[in-house]
């Protein structure tokens, strides 16, 4: 019944047109990711000097880089870190907003207000900053970059949480099942979480795509995934001196992260207009 | 006696906006508790329910005793074993008193998984039954549905199978037509009595409407501005009440061959808890108002008629 509860709506995402093309291509990245080692006919991490600065042609589609790696590989193999750095650490980030901010908007008290302050003190700096500083002091790379990224979007979740379970416990069907016998913990379960879900997945949607844009500018600044790894920012990074001289480098990995940003953006938007149950049910 | 409230008064914080109420309800038995918005109607729903600390309240005197325990005693984690289970809510407003994403058949389903043990097969089973019980029609389809695919009416008779479904002694029921259309609000209150009679529960009906109370109430209490002006056997009230407020509120029901325009209300407003008038509460509404009613609340006492009574000046029957 929750496999139907979950899948129901993103099958009407995607059934709309912008919710089809987006959840396609997101699709195609994913799958290509996963079984990056069967379609590249390159490794990712094999130096060859000589094929340096190949521009796109049938033997390189996207060219190769300053080291003549094969651009493609490189950008399916980042695909593979962009995208497990970001929904990893957007996944626990929601999680434990949800958790944080239930317990803030439900019980109130001491404990809200301790959660309120630290929430609004992130949240007051840009999530870069926040990232970059907890970076510098876990260190550079994959894990790093995934503490760093869930922790800069927590208070976004916890806020978002806590908001909605404010206004949902002072519903008169919350009323309703404590007189009939409902604990804290079962109206908190069924009732208060089950209704705040939809818009916090939709903020955890649309913040995955931010965390890739994070995740390539953390790259970017050398602070990501680290060589020989591919990630886009990095690879970016290192495109970017050579602009002029092989403007591939720095472009493929660009728009590798636009165009998944904006798949995420349009799949996030078909599913918050699929997530109203309401409007659902009238079209049926 | 399944519910006895003994000189029950509740306060918020310094105030005190419930005093010495007391009420006796048995099995198979309807009290109707009567009065105007702000009398304390929902607080003493909230109180025998042991649900005031939501609002920040609590029982600062008095007793409350259910089946011969007194609930005001009770931890909390007790007080939830008879909540839904032995005494049964139904809220104000259907329309908001089903969570809108679950389906209904799931939202019955699970008073009587909570505090039957049932199963899921046989909660539903259950709850099928139930819902046929109560005259909704294709039961199991309804089940399915979300609230929102339900009219007003039959919302509020899901909310009224969910409170049967712990197959309680007892089911408190505040204003439960208020929101509904005139149409239906016969219905639901004709459904509530034929329950109270049928399956032997008693049924606290609060409500403003004293139309509903000559419908099927046994017995009424009359609350104006948290104490009790009158508790009498619901016949002898209508045809001879002895309280002023009691005459004028029955004066406030629409009558057949009534001339147009000589519909009555009460003057003035009830008053607010900050702002309780000294002596009997009613004296700045009441016609009969004299010096005694201004200098002393009059006492709560047993009158010859039978009842119970709040007045220094008592209707006689030939006055009504």
């Amino acid at each position: 019944m929750s496999l139907r509860r979950t899948l129901g709506p993103v099958r009407s995402a995607l059934a709309t047109r912008k919710g089809a093309l987006a959840g396609l291509w997101l699709a195609l990245v994913v799958v290509v990711a996963v079984l990056a080692p069967l379609l590249t006919p390159y490794a990712y991490d094999i130096q060859s000097l000589p094929d340096a600065f190949r521009p796109p042609a049938a033997t390189h589609w996207l060219g190769t880089d300053e080291f003549g790696r094969d651009l493609l590989t490189r950008i399916i193999y980042g695909a593979r870190t962009s995208l497990s750095v970001s929904v990893v650490s957007i996944a626990v980030s929601v999680l434990a907003g949800m958790i944080l901010g239930a317990a803030a908007g439900y019980f109130g008290g001491r404990l809200d207000q301790a959660v309120t302050v630290v929430v609004d003190l992130t949240w007051s700096f840009p999530e870069i900053l926040v990232a970059l500083i907890l970076v510098a002091i876990i260190g550079p790379g994959v894990t790093g970059t995934m503490v760093a990224i869930g922790v800069a979007y927590l208070a976004q979740f916890t806020r978002l949480t806590r908001a909605q379970i404010m206004t949902i416990r002072s519903e008169t069907y919350i009323e309703a099942a404590r007189s009939l016998g409902a604990s804290d913990g079962f109206i908190l379960a069924r009732h208060l979480l089950p209704n705040a879900l939809g818009p916090v997945l939709i903020a955890g949607m649309l913040a995955t795509g931010d965390a890739i844009i994070l995740e390539a500018t953390l790259g970017f600044f050398g602070l990501g995934a680290q060589p020989p790894l591919p990630s886009w920012g990095a690879m970016m990074s290192s495109g970017s001196g050579l602009l002029f001289k092989a403007p591939w480098i720095i472009l493929f990995p660009g728009l590798a992260v636009a165009t998944t940003v904006i798949a995420i953006n349009l799949f996030g938007d078909a599913l918050i207009h699929a997530l109203d149950i309401k409007t659902r049910l009238r079209e049926a | 006696m399944l519910l006895s409230v003994e000189n029950l008064s509740v306060a918020i914080g310094p105030v005190e906006p419930l005093s010495g109420l007391s009420l006796a309800l048995d099995r198979g038995e309807i009290l109707g508790l009567v009065g105007e918005s702000g009398s304390g109607k929902s607080l003493t729903a909230l109180a025998v329910t042991g649900l005031l600390p939501l609002i920040g309240g609590r029982v600062s005197s008095g007793s409350v005793s259910f089946d011969g325990v007194d609930l005001c005693r009770l931890p909390e984690a007790d007080l939830r074993g008879y909540r839904g289970r032995r005494i049964a809510f139904v809220t104000q407003n259907p329309m908001t008193a089903l969570d809108p994403i679950q389906r209904i058949g799931d939202q019955v389903d699970v008073v009587a998984r909570l505090h039957l043990g049932l199963g899921k097969a046989a909660a539903r089973a259950r709850t099928v039954d139930l819902l046929a019980s109560l005259r909704i029609p294709e039961a199991a389809a309804i089940c399915d549905a979300f609230p929102h695919q339900l009219s007003g009416g039959m919302k509020q008779r899901i909310v009224i199978a969910m409170a049967l479904a712990g197959d309680p002694d007892l089911i408190i029921a505040d204003e439960p037509t208020t929101a509904l259309d005139v149409t239906v609000q016969a219905q639901i209150i004709h459904l509530l009595g034929q329950l109270a009679r049928d399956r032997g529960l008693g049924l606290l009906l609060i409500t403003h409407d004293m139309g509903v109370v000559a419908q099927v109430c046994d017995k009424v209490a009359v609350l104006y501005a948290g104490r009790l002006a009158e508790t009498r056997e619901v016949g002898q009230l209508f045809a001879a009440p002895a309280h002023p407020y009691t005459r004028a509120l029955i004066g406030c029901i629409p009558r057949e061959g009534m001339a147009p325009g000589s519909l009555s209300g009460i003057p003035g407003a009830v008053p607010s808890v900050a702002t309780y008038p000294g002596g009997c509460r009613f004296h700045p509404r009441c016609p009969r108002a004299a010096e005694p009613c201004r200098a002393a609340p009059p006492p709560f006492a047993a009158r010859p008629g039978g009842g119970m009574l709040a007045c220094h000046f008592p209707l006689e029957p030939a006055d009504a």
